[in-house]
């Protein structure tokens, strides 16, 4: 079964149309990429899976969102949805307090206060993010102390911890050097085993490297959705075509 | 011609610059030549701890009035800065905007009334209803007391604790924010437990510009303190600041009266001048 289902959906930030029609089915388990030039709506998109567009003034939506069966936009609890649904943001965002402190704010905010339980959270996510054996002797330091590589594996830590069930990632490594983002791929590729993740990308050899499944978005429009081999080779759109061989964009 | 210009332009300016420093200096000097021998001749530890302070009797202790300041001012951190951090995490994250448009002139009007005024509110309105509680629990006291000078204070320092936290709160990124919120946080708990924390800093800036104000203000605690120059007694007995200490007996003293007098505003000055420094330690920690 499909972990997104997104039907019909249709935005608009107050007259413009910013999302048109788009139907996807994200499947679990994989890397999907949103690919599109700057203002195509993949990251308009990716926030409206985690209803951060809630935020946004003047932001209306209609169309639905099933996340494994139920409307997001429905009865569902708006912070229980953001807790299965973790996000990373483009440009690393750790809260300025101590390493620890950091991976242990979402299973606090969620209940967990037992020491003990926290330690063993804070180790399995930093693990799990590959940051552990550079930091495990600095927890109780400034997140902010950190390099910007870091920084943002220490936020997929964070977004692991409240043990969420799709990672959605906003251009995590347009703010990172070239050994920086080549270690969060190799993350995702990891990841993808426990959770289903769904980034947006500015760069096509990356979605081309690590994504199973491509969405390429033009103007609030799904475009093409299919393999990532098959976009990247043989796709079916001229439009996608003319995109990924760097014609426009 | 264009040189001559720009080198008149340039010395305007440099004089216009110096004006604030050379006002400080001069204040400094006049303070310092004036108070400082003072000290010496009653001694310094007779001055600064002794407990009576009796002119007429050649005696210049002002150890009541810097418990006095000292208490006042506590007394207006505990009334003023619980009400100001969370009014300006209000406005700040909670305030709905037709409701600010209210609330942000009206505290900036708490900001503008002269403390004269205050004072006078305080006279006739806060200093009566003590009085009554003082009656009404059989409490020594007048109603002119350290309790309603902090009361008092604590609403005079609210302008400041508000605008100085609010403008704290909003220069904390919003990603802190939405960082907390994709974590599935609730509103509240990433105001509080998010973006309050990376704002502590400058809210710790706004109490000790708060405290500055409290310590500073003579018009309106003359007015509700009762001034009597005696170690404080209770919550609900009169006392005198320093600043009251100096306004009230300055008009007749003469000599060494006039030159304690002095000193008293030198003790004033370095609290001041601790706080600013302070102050700019944590404007420092900010950044």
């Amino acid at each position: 079964m499909d972990k997104f289902t997104i039907s019909n959906l249709d935005l608009y930030y107050d007259d413009f149309h910013a999302l048109k029609d788009v139907n996807l089915n994200l499947p679990p388990n994989e890397i999907t990429a949103f690919i599109g030039p700057s203002g195509c709506g993949k990251s308009t998109l990716l926030k409206s899976l985690n209803r951060m567009n809630d935020l946004v003034e003047g932001c209306r939506i209609t169309g639905k969102v099933l996340l494994d069966g139920e409307d997001i936009y429905g009865d569902m609890n708006v912070n229980h949805l953001r807790k299965r649904v973790g996000m990373v943001f483009q440009k690393p965002n750790p809260f300025p307090m101590s390493i620890y402190d950091n991976i242990a704010y979402g299973p606090r905010t969620h209940g967990i206060h037992s020491r003990a339980k926290l330690d063993d959270i804070v180790e399995k996510s930093l693990r799990d993010a590959a940051i552990w054996e550079e930091v495990k002797d600095r927890l109780k330091l400034s997140a902010l102390g950190m390099s910007g590589g870091q920084q943002q594996r220490l936020c997929i830590a964070r977004a692991l911890a409240v043990e969420p069930e799709v990672l959605l990632m906003d251009e995590p490594t347009s703010a990172l050097d070239p050994i920086s983002t080549s270690k969060i791929e190799d993350l995702a590729i990891e990841l993808k085993k426990d959770y289903t993740i769904i980034m947006v990308t500015h760069n096509m050899q990356q979605a081309a490297r690590i994504s199973d499944k491509t969405v390429f978005f033009l103007l609030g429009e799904v475009i093409e959705y299919g393999e990532t081999e098959q976009v990247f080779s043989v796709p079916n759109n001229k439009k996608t075509e003319d995109y990924i061989t760097g014609r426009f964009g | 011609m264009k040189d001559m210009k720009e080198t008149i332009m340039k010395i305007i300016f440099l004089i216009s610059a110096c004006a604030s420093i050379l006002a400080v200096a001069l204040i400094c000097i006049f303070l310092f030549a004036n108070g400082v021998p003072a000290i010496g001749k009653i001694g310094a530890g007779e001055f600064l701890l002794g407990k009576t302070w009796r002119p007429n009797n050649n005696l210049f202790g002002i150890f009541p009035m810097i418990l006095g300041s000292i208490y006042v001012t506590a007394g207006a951190i505990i009334a003023g800065v619980p009400i100001g951090i969370l009014t300006a995490i209000f406005m700040a994250k909670f305030c709905p905007k037709w409701l600010y448009r209210f609330m942000k002139p009206a505290v900036d009007l708490l900001a503008g009334i002269p403390s004269v005024v205050y004072g006078f509110f305080g006279l006739v309105v806060m200093v009566p209803l003590v009085r009554q509680f003082c009656r009404a629990f059989e409490l020594n006291g007048n109603g002119s007391s350290i309790f309603t000078a902090s009361l008092l204070l604590g609403i005079m320092i609210l302008p400041t604790v508000i605008g100085v936290s609010e403008a704290a709160i909003r220069a904390v990124p919003d990603q802190y924010y939405e960082g907390a919120l994709a974590l599935g946080a609730t509103h509240e708990r990433s105001v509080f437990f998010t973006v309050f924390p990376a704002a502590k800093s400058g809210i710790m800036a706004a109490v000790v510009l708060g405290v500055g104000r409290a310590i500073g203000e003579t018009m309106a605690v003359i007015m509700i303190a009762g001034n009597q120059p005696r170690m404080p007694k209770g919550l609900f007995e009169g006392v005198r600041t320093l600043t009251a200490n100096i306004v009230l007996e300055m008009g007749y003293a003469a000599d060494l009266h006039r030159e304690a007098l002095i000193a008293t505003a030198v003790v004033l000055f370095v609290f001041i001048l601790i706080i600013n420094l302070l102050f700019s330690l944590l404007k420092r920690r900010q950044k």
